[in-house]
């Protein structure tokens, strides 16, 4: 049949020659998912010491005198965009897409090793120019992560002068960095799969990371073109974005322009990053919670429908973050239809990986903990974004702290619950050691109860009304003193959770001297890519022969097999009977 | 096990923390009570479904977790299940969407009678415009705004000739009667938001949005902008009073429209001013130069509409009347040789005609860390501290340094800007929250190096 990997046998391989072409100018794909998780990791740190900056602010306000409004106003942006755009989408994409599809498709590397390593340097690049935002005569754009015009461009905003400049030139760099990987990604789960691998036998992981992809690809270009032409509306006096407007005093040049014309440009790629970052969230938790369960994933033919069917919703449902933006009220018969009827596949996914651990053998090892962590912190974000999605209930939530709440349980903590148990997981397969079990579990009771101790609150004095993206809040004839007290409480879990990532980051160096080998397949996996014949896998994988494949991906605890999995690439035998 | 057990919990003390919250609905007050009876539903059925799935979820943990011997059964697919599943969402969105869009379709709908108040929204301020006897509001445009018309009407329009402008954050609506709040932006995005109205708005320039209510109690609510709309957006702030009918027409028929406002502008006479000025000028200096020996700032060079609302200020016990603001309690006894708007026009006449020179440096600080914290302060009082009217900041290049210091510290500790009807003070508080001794001292030696 005609699933034969470009990399297939009878190929040379060229394999690097120097220590540099090895791990810096490195075509593998697995140097070079590693490479996006550090730089990920390290520019992800700093939007967390960013957010304990803000939150010193907002919990004990005139008692650290930390940050002016300028920096609070600054650091709000810089958070928000480095964490969903930079950290996560880079980290789920260019980091476990990078690592996972070629494993687990049984290829030999991505299809374009050169584009895939540029891809990368791009990255980086995009990196180095959001960071040196923050030393620029101004500083760093304060015009929130949506960076709405007119605001953004204007002089009341920090980093008006070069700041805004910046991110939109960092945020242009960044899609081309996408652009190269992510056809890397797709093109390679199309073309690169192994004998027998077909797509109703990959792994959930690949799914979501590879329809993640197809999203990117089709979003980002809305973002690209309105950060384009924000930049003209800034350097050259355009105006796309800009009407006639009077800012300080002073009457601008522009005229005619719409601020809500970017709003829509903006969500139409914000919403699908949303499912950018959820979807390989969805996909790698199914897989942790299906191994460590040592049960298969329940209905996997519906969980593929749902993250395509997902996929494809997300692309028309954009405006629910606009119900009082000014645009035409009637749209929001149309969008709150739609995002709720999103609610459904989403919910199918939630009963399926409950349902998965119903009749199992549960595990409860480091990654199996956060993959039952993340459901807990995505059920509770899903049904708080019914509120937001149905427009009447949204408008006394819009832009208060139930906002807040909400996108961070479901965008902030959920995917990083599932980033570190992808880590945990996938860790003695990069490494061929062992996780440290006692700090991975240290790290987990303080994010996961920590994270709760945050977010719930913030919900509710949402509801109470108190608004987002405030320096202070000042004196109001609504607030109790209640409100300040639970800000400083929010503040300290804040802290503590924040401090809980340093034992990780500690863990994830020191368990590289002082763990124990982890031999090839420590969880008893079925997927490829705990069926290398070297662990880390060497350049190019696998041996001369490409593994075949057989079987799907959820082999487990199959009755009258001798394990409690078999493996894909595991050749049929009677004990096993079908496939 | 543990963490089957800490679910159950969680869904415990979630459950009791909802019913037990102090934070919740303020008390409503329009007539959007069917918003808040969709949110009861919805918190009913995610509710439901959270207890649910988590649950269900700890029981399936406990009741199959890892044991000896013990194995997981192998079922793929049960088509029946999903099938009944998806069905059972499916109504539960169903019971959530409906009454919502029910609800939004009465949000569309602005009832005829409803009569029409346009709010405008710029960085940091809000005003307000009704449209007078006519019923019509005059056309506007943001190219007409100056000093003198800062709500860019049309000066040639008919229609808005009898509009009631109202330039201050302050603005009143009669009880039970629905209104049509036009939504007016000069510069910006910003959002109109009353949590107790539930219902908002963003302010979007170069059009014209809205929203409707009917105010069902009487009382002042705070107006809050709830889009990101700049360094002070969180300082941007008014009021909103619901009264009853009779008071609402009495209050509305004492505020000029814009054709008297424009008719009276009286810009003092500066030879009047002068005599009026000895009183002053023990103090502050015959030149206006500022003594700080008697804590009393330079005057010169300010700007004049400042000047005239602090001196209001002072008279109406807005300033000068904190326990704490010693200085400030000086002044406000000497007000009293300014009996009314034209001494007050006269005087500030007469201080803008005085030559101005720099105040003398007094203070000592770390240049380079006040750039840095100027930052903040240059959106409203200029890069090179000229101040800025459309703001309505004050000039604080060349003025008095040791005055500012005292000021950003009463600022600080509540001596300004505390009083409720300080709305540009007020701004202040909330701007300065972090100023530290030694950070005023710095951000005001930055100041002494304007030219």
């Amino acid at each position: 049949m005609a699933h034969v990997a470009l990399a297939d046998k009878g190929q040379e391989l060229s394999h690097p020659h120097s220590w540099i072409t090895q791990y810096v100018w490195s075509q593998d794909h697995k140097v070079i998912g590693i490479q996006y998780m550090v730089v990920a990791t390290l520019v992800g740190l700093l939007a967390l010491v960013m957010s304990g900056m803000m939150r010193l602010q907002l919990g004990f306000p005139g008692t650290f005198t930390l940050i002016e409004p300028n920096e609070y106003y600054q650091f709000v942006t810089m958070h928000g965009m480095i964490m969903v755009v930079f950290m996560l989408t880079a980290f789920f994409l260019g980091g476990f897409g990078n690592i996972l599809i070629p494993l687990m498709c049984g290829a030999r590397d991505m299809v374009f090793p050169y584009m895939n390593m540029l891809s990368f340097w791009v990255y980086l690049l995009s990196v180095i120019i959001l960071v040196a935002s923050l030393f620029v005569p101004g500083g760093a754009t304060g015009a929130g992560w949506t960076l709405y015009p007119p605001q953004a461009i204007t002089p009341g905003t920090p980093g008006a002068d070069w700041g805004i400049l910046l991110m939109l030139i960092s945020l242009a760099v960044f899609i081309v960095a996408f652009t190269m990987g992510g056809l890397n990604y797709l093109t390679t789960a199309l073309q690169a799969r192994t004998r027998g691998m077909t797509l109703m036998r990959l792994p959930l992981s690949v799914w979501g990371i590879v329809m993640a992809t197809i999203l990117g690809l089709l979003a980002f270009p809305a973002l690209f073109v309105a950060a384009i032409m924000m930049t003209l509306d800034n350097v050259l006096g355009t105006s796309f974005f800009m009407p006639a407007v009077n800012i300080l005093g002073e009457q601008l040049e522009h005229d005619g322009g719409s601020p809500i014309l970017f709003q829509h440009l903006f969500w139409f790629f914000g919403h699908p990053e949303v499912y950018i970052v959820a979807l390989p969230m969805f996909g790698i938790a199914s897989d942790l919670i299906s191994t460590h369960a040592r049960k298969n994933i329940f209905g996997y033919r519906m969980m593929v429908w749902a993250i395509v069917a997902i996929g494809g919703l997300s692309f028309v449902v954009w405006a629910h973050h606009m119900y009082v933006s000014g645009m035409n009220p009637y749209f929001g018969f149309l969008f709150a239809t739609t995002t709720l009827i999103i609610a459904v596949p989403t919910a199918l996914k939630v009963y399926n990986w409950v349902l998965t651990l119903w009749e199992g053998d549960i595990h409860l090892n480091v990654p199996m903990l956060f993959a039952i962590g993340f459901i807990f912190t995505f059920i509770h974000g899903g049904i708080t974004g019914l509120f937001l999605g149905n427009v009447a209930v949204d408008v006394p939530l819009s832009d208060t702290y139930f906002v807040i709440g909400h996108f961070h349980m479901v965008m902030g903590v959920s995917p990083f619950l599932v980033v570190f148990g992808g880590l945990y997981h996938w860790y003695p397969k990069l490494t061929g050691r062992m996780m440290n079990v006692t700090l991975g579990k240290i790290h987990f009771w303080l994010t996961f109860l920590g994270t709760y101790a945050i977010y719930l609150p913030m919900h509710y004095i949402g509801i109470l009304g108190v608004p987002r993206r405030y320096y202070a809040n000042g004196v109001t004839d609504f607030m109790p003193e209640s409100v300040a007290t639970i800000n400083s409480s929010i503040t300290i879990a804040a802290l503590i959770v924040g401090g809980a990532q340093f034992i990780f980051i500690y863990n994830l160096i020191a368990s590289l001297f002082k763990e124990k080998d982890a031999g090839g397949n420590p969880w008893n996996a079925t997927t490829l890519e705990w069926q290398t014949p070297d662990t880390p896998p060497k350049h190019g994988n696998w041996d001369d022969e490409l593994p075949v494949v057989y079987r799907w991906a959820y082999a487990y605890s199959v009755p009258g097999a001798d394990k409690d999995f078999i493996p894909q690439n595991e050749p049929p035998s009677d004990k096993t009977g079908k496939e | 096990m543990a963490i089957a057990i800490v679910i159950i919990l969680l869904v415990i003390g979630s459950v009791i923390f909802h019913l037990m919250s102090p934070w919740y609905f303020t008390e409503i007050a329009s007539n959007w009570g069917i918003i808040d009876d969709t949110v009861s539903i919805t918190f009913w059925v995610t509710g439901i479904v959270f207890i649910i799935a988590n649950l269900f979820m700890a029981y399936a943990i406990i009741k199959y977790r890892h044991r000896k011997g013990h194995k997981a059964k192998y079922e793929p697919e049960n088509k029946k299940l999903e099938t009944w599943l998806t069905v059972v969402t499916t109504i539960g969105v169903v019971a959530m969407l409906a009454p919502g869009l029910l609800a939004w379709g009465k949000f569309v709908d602005v009832p005829e009678d409803a009569h029409i108040v346009e709010v405008v929204g710029q960085q940091w301020q809000w005003s307000f415009r009704y449209p007078g006897e006519d019923g019509q509001l005059g056309t506007v445009d943001a190219r007409n705004i100056s000093i003198d018309n800062p709500f860019g009407m049309n000066p040639d329009d008919p229609l808005g000739q009898d509009d009631i402008v109202i330039d201050t954050n302050e603005f009143r609506l009669p009880i039970d009667q629905p209104v049509k709040l036009l939504v007016r932006s000069k510069d910006v995005l910003h959002n109109f938001t009353v949590p107790q109205f539930r219902v908002k708005m963003d302010l979007v320039p170069g059009m014209v949005p809205y929203l409707w209510l009917t105010p069902t109690r009487t009382g002042t609510f705070d107006i809050l902008c709830e889009e990101l709309c700049g360094i002070a957006h969180h300082a941007m702030r008014g009021k909103v009073i619901v009264e009853e009918e009779k008071d609402f027409n009495a209050w509305l028929a004492a505020q000029p429209t814009y054709s008297q406002l424009r008719a009276q502008n009286y810009k003092g006479d500066a030879v009047a001013g002068q005599a009026l000025y000895q009183t002053c000028s023990a103090c502050h200096g015959v030149n206006g130069e500022g003594n700080q020996a008697t804590n009393s700032p330079k005057l010169t060079g300010q700007e004049d509409w400042y000047l005239k609302r602090q001196l209001h200020y002072f008279k109406t016990g807005v300033r000068g009347t904190a326990e704490n603001d010693v200085f400030g309690k000086q002044m406000a006894p000497m007000v009293a040789v300014l009996p009314n708007e034209k001494a007050i026009s006269d005087v500030i006449a007469y201080i803008t005609s005085l030559p101005d020179n720099p105040a003398p440096h007094t203070v000592d600080g770390d240049i380079d860390s006040g750039e840095g914290i100027y930052l903040t302060c240059e959106k409203c009082h200029g890069k090179n501290g000229e101040g800025n009217w459309s703001l309505r900041a004050p000039r604080v290049a060349g003025m008095s340094d040791w005055y500012m210091v005292t000021q950003l510290k009463n600022f600080r500790h509540g001596a300004r800007g505390a009083h409720p009807d300080d709305s540009t003070g007020y701004q202040m508080t909330s701007m300065v929250l972090s100023l530290t001794e030694k950070k005023v001292n710095d951000v005001v030696a930055y100041m002494n190096t304007f030219e």
